[in-house]
């Protein structure tokens, strides 16, 4: 069953690292649904381990989260590339203090 | 007597709406609304005081609430007001003359820009005067008394670009402060030792015999004594009042005949009970107003400006009426009271009209003269005012000036009433200097330039009646069988008063009193129509004898210079060390200290928002990290 | 995933592991999330991530230089801490063998019934909120027509 576990950690770090590493926005949002399943994962064995279902409606929750956001921010992603003309994150930093 | 409150309203509404309307309405509104709604004040003033007087005499004391005010434990003050014959007395010469210098205003202000302004202040100002009046305990009195302060400030500076006048205001302020200091903490001392700030019961907790140790009462009232010190311009604190001869005219005859400066004479002989108490009190009061009223008679001998002469008449006028309630008659210094607010608001209208006369702005007698036949209502009334204040029959200055002196005499306060009658003669020249100085003569002003005129009617009336007025006063106080009418009106407040002293112990019966000050105004005049009409020039040795007082006179006793320095300078000093010592270095260190810190900090935080996303994800993690930490630690 | 420069390759990857948690998700008696896996993710985010890519495709790429130099070391170092810290907390609930499935986990059946049993209210928050997602999409992709 850790197996499972270790595998969503796995999976987790892996788009973390992708998230802190790329600088392209397509990627790096990617990497965040990566950790999204990582967590879907997660849910899933600890639903099995329990014998409890609740874990498996909570990622359909997860599921619902997550297609709202990558609407939002794809839509996000392809206005700034109409007005930067680049997906680079780095390039944006209006918000540098 | 229900109607009490309209007294105090309309004064008020009409300061609101002039103040808060007067830019939107016409000129001649403005008018009706500030003079209409003090002569309805008097007119409801009128019909309270006949209301009182049907009343029988001992139950002419109903206060009347209006609403809770303040309400803490153990103090619980409301608005209320105590209708007497003293508050009734009060209010009818506030609005009686107030409305007349109302009237007047609408003439000597009509070419002045900011007339709502004038008009709004000239309201509140007798809204003011009439709370003071009309409390039935000291708090309230004391909110009066502040607002008069303030108005004070406000018309004094109503000319506020001239420096002299907004240096006048501020003075007449900071001089009120010092002696509203002590009245304040004399309030503090009334309410330790009485737990209320009423007047009908303190005055009855008073009135047990040894309920009030002698040196508790001393000290309370010579506490609330240097509040009127201040507020009446008595020495030490009368520097501000000649000063306040920067304002617009009528608003000097309405600080020194009306309002503000009666203020201190009326709340001296409101707490006469207190007062009876503490004989040292008295005596202090009464030698307070003696020596007042002598040093300002003498300064206002030399003084060539008209309206400063005036000032220093009415600070001398002030002192008599302290000396009257000094010496425990406390009726003949409400008469005086009285009696003055006749006299000196004609005469400071009429020194108005003069200026008026002569294209506004002119005050040095110097440049006058030869205007009699030229203006020949306001020399008129000018005359009457000046032989009232020296005090010839039949005029009303007559009967309450030679009152105060006969009852300091008879109440055997003999060196007193030498003062007295030494200022009494001090004031026949002055008064008469002024006039002859005016109105005689020839002409000194630049007659090519200035072309006197005689005011507008709207200016006149009130001087004639505040003439008719003058002329007629004394009948409040003419024995008719025994019967003295003001007397017998106010009888019932000063009854605690011991009515001692009087003829028993007199030396001098009182038709010779009556005739040696009667005999003392006339030389005042003589002299002075020998001086300035015959042109009597004092021998060489006798000049030079006087030299030294002439000066000195002339340089006011050099109080001014005197305050300036002990006072002024050393507190400007200290402020001058606060302000580049302690200001500067300590506190504008500190704060400075603080923003350069939270500068720094800011810009080592600074770096952290470098606008990358990336590390501000890292941020996150670390974060995360750290929890997971604490969880793994726990 | 993350290693590839180019976007396209980094979906197909994507779609990759998404297929293989869905294999995952059939092995734990969750078929009904598994089938959603393979329809929303892989069906309907992933499409739409491609679509994106297509969009933007030539000028999608990174910029050649790094600016943060200390971004990659620092960024393997806390993922690999995570990764120990969360491995760790792992290893030391001790799990075992899991226990016999319930008959029917799993099934559409069953996820229907916790949904509208326990969670309606979450439920229709979420379809509000999936709302506010279009509108929001359709308002961001919008022209400035107004202003």
């Amino acid at each position: 069953m850790s197996d499972y576990l270790i595998l969503s950690g796995v999976l987790f770090a892996i788009g973390a690292l992708g998230v802190l590493v790329r600088r392209n926005a397509l990627i790096v949002f990617m990497s965040i649904e990566l950790m999204l399943n990582a967590v879907n994962l997660a849910f899933v064995s600890f639903a099995r381990q329990l014998n409890d279902m609740t874990g498996q409606v909570i990622v359909f929750f997860v599921l619902v989260v997550a297609a709202a956001e990558v609407v939002v921010g794809l839509a996000i992603i392809v206005n700034i590339f109409r007005t930067k003309e680049t997906v680079d994150i780095d390039d944006i930093d209006l918000l540098r203090g | 007597m229900d109607l009490i409150w309209l007294v105090l309203a309309l004064p008020l509404l009409g300061s609101l709406i002039n103040g808060l309307l007067g830019r939107h309405l016409p000129k001649r509104l403005i008018g009706w609304v500030a003079c209409g709604s003090v002569g309805l004040a008097f007119l409801i003033s009128l019909r309270i005081l006949f209301d009182l007087l049907a009343l029988s005499p001992n139950q002419r004391v109903p206060p009347q609430t209006l609403f809770d005010w303040i309400s803490v434990s153990g103090l619980s003050t409301q608005i209320s007001l105590l209708v007497d014959p003293l508050s009734t007395l009060m209010i009818l010469v506030v609005t009686g003359v107030g409305f007349l210098i109302h009237v007047y205003s609408v003439g000597y202000m009509s070419h002045d820009s900011d007339y709502s302004r004038y008009f709004s202040w000239l309201n509140l100002f007798t809204f003011s005067m009439l709370v003071l009046v009309l409390a039935d305990n000291f708090l309230l009195l004391f909110v009066g008394w502040e607002l008069v302060g303030l108005c004070s400030y406000l018309l004094i500076g109503f000319w506020f670009t001239r420096p002299s006048a907004a240096a006048a205001a501020k003075k007449a302020f900071i001089v009120n402060r010092i002696g509203d200091f002590g009245f304040l903490i004399g309030l503090f001392l009334l309410f330790a030792t009485f737990g209320t700030l009423d007047y009908l019961k303190i005055f009855e907790a008073a009135a047990v015999p040894h309920a009030l140790p002698e040196l508790t009462a001393t000290v309370i009232t010579l506490l609330l004594f240097a509040g009127a010190v201040g507020k009446s311009a008595q020495i030490p604190l009368y520097v501000w009042l000649p000063d306040a001869m920067e304002g617009p005219t009528p608003v000097s005859a309405l600080i020194h005949a009306a309002t503000m400066v009666t203020a201190g004479v009326y709340m001296v002989a409101r707490s006469h009970d207190l007062y009876m108490l503490a004989p040292f009190s008295m005596n202090i009061v009464a030698a307070v107003g003696a020596v007042t009223a002598l040093m300002a008679a003498s300064i206002a001998l030399v003084n060539n400006d008209i309206k400063r002469v005036l000032a220093y008449s009415t600070v001398s006028q002030l002192g008599y009426m302290f000396l009257a309630a000094g010496v425990g008659a406390f009726s003949a210094g409400m008469f005086h009271l009285t009696s003055h607010a006749f006299m000196k608001a004609l005469l400071f209208l009429a020194a108005g009209s003069v200026m008026h006369a002569l294209g506004g702005e002119e005050t040095d007698m110097r440049k006058m003269g030869g205007l009699r036949k030229v203006i020949p209502w306001t020399w008129g009334v000018f005359l009457i005012g000046a032989l009232a204040m020296s005090g010839i029959f039949p005029l009303v200055g007559f009967f309450s000036k030679d009152l105060i002196l006969e009852e300091a005499f008879s109440n055997d306060y003999v060196a007193l009433w030498l003062i007295g009658l030494f200022t009494a003669l001090l004031t026949a020249f002055y008064m008469l200097r002024a006039y002859f100085l005016t109105f005689h003569g020839k002409p000194r002003y630049d007659e090519k330039a200035v072309h006197p005129h005689e005011s507008p009617a709207v200016m006149l009336w009130p001087l004639r009646g505040l003439a008719a007025l003058t002329i007629i006063g004394g009948i409040l106080w003419i024995s008719w069988m025994g019967f003295t009418p003001l007397n017998e009106f106010l009888s019932p407040v000063f009854a605690g008063v011991a009515e001692g002293g009087r003829e028993h112990t007199a030396a001098l019966s009182e038709g010779a009193l009556i005739a040696i000050s009667l005999l003392v105004a006339l030389a005042g005049i003589g002299i002075a129509w020998l001086v300035y009409i015959r042109g009597f020039q004092p021998g060489e040795a006798l000049r030079k004898t006087f030299r030294p007082f002439y000066t000195l006179l002339e340089g006011k006793y050099y109080v001014d210079e005197l305050y300036y320095s002990v006072i002024v300078q050393p507190g400007r000093l200290l402020s001058q060390f606060l302000a580049t010592v302690f200001d500067l270095r300590l506190l504008d260190g500190l704060v400075n200290g603080v923003g350069a810190l939270i500068d720094r900090a800011g810009g080592a935080l600074r770096r952290v928002e470098s606008g990358y996303i990336r590390n501000y994800a890292a941020w996150v993690l670390l974060g995360t990290l750290g929890i997971l930490i604490y969880w793994l630690m726990r | 995933m993350i290693t590839r420069s180019k976007p396209v390759h980094s979906a197909i990857a994507f779609l990759g592991t998404l297929v293989s948690l869905a294999g995952l998700f059939l092995l734990l008696y969750a078929q009904f999330v598994a089938i959603l896996q393979i329809v929303i993710y892989a069906g309907a985010i992933l499409v739409l991530f491609l679509f994106v890519i297509m969009l933007l495709h030539a000028r999608s790429g990174e910029g050649s230089v790094e600016k943060l130099r200390l971004q990659r070391p620092l960024a393997i170092v806390l993922s690999l801490a995570l990764l120990a810290g969360v491995s760790f907390l792992f290893l030391q609930a001790g799990l075992s063998e899991a226990p016999t499935p319930a008959a029917g986990m799993g099934t559409a059946e069953e996820v229907g019934k916790t949904l509208f049993d326990h969670f309606i209210l979450p439920f229709e928050v979420a379809s509000v909120l999936l709302l506010a997602g279009i509108l929001g999409a359709v308002v961001l992709s919008k022209k400035e027509s107004w202003s």
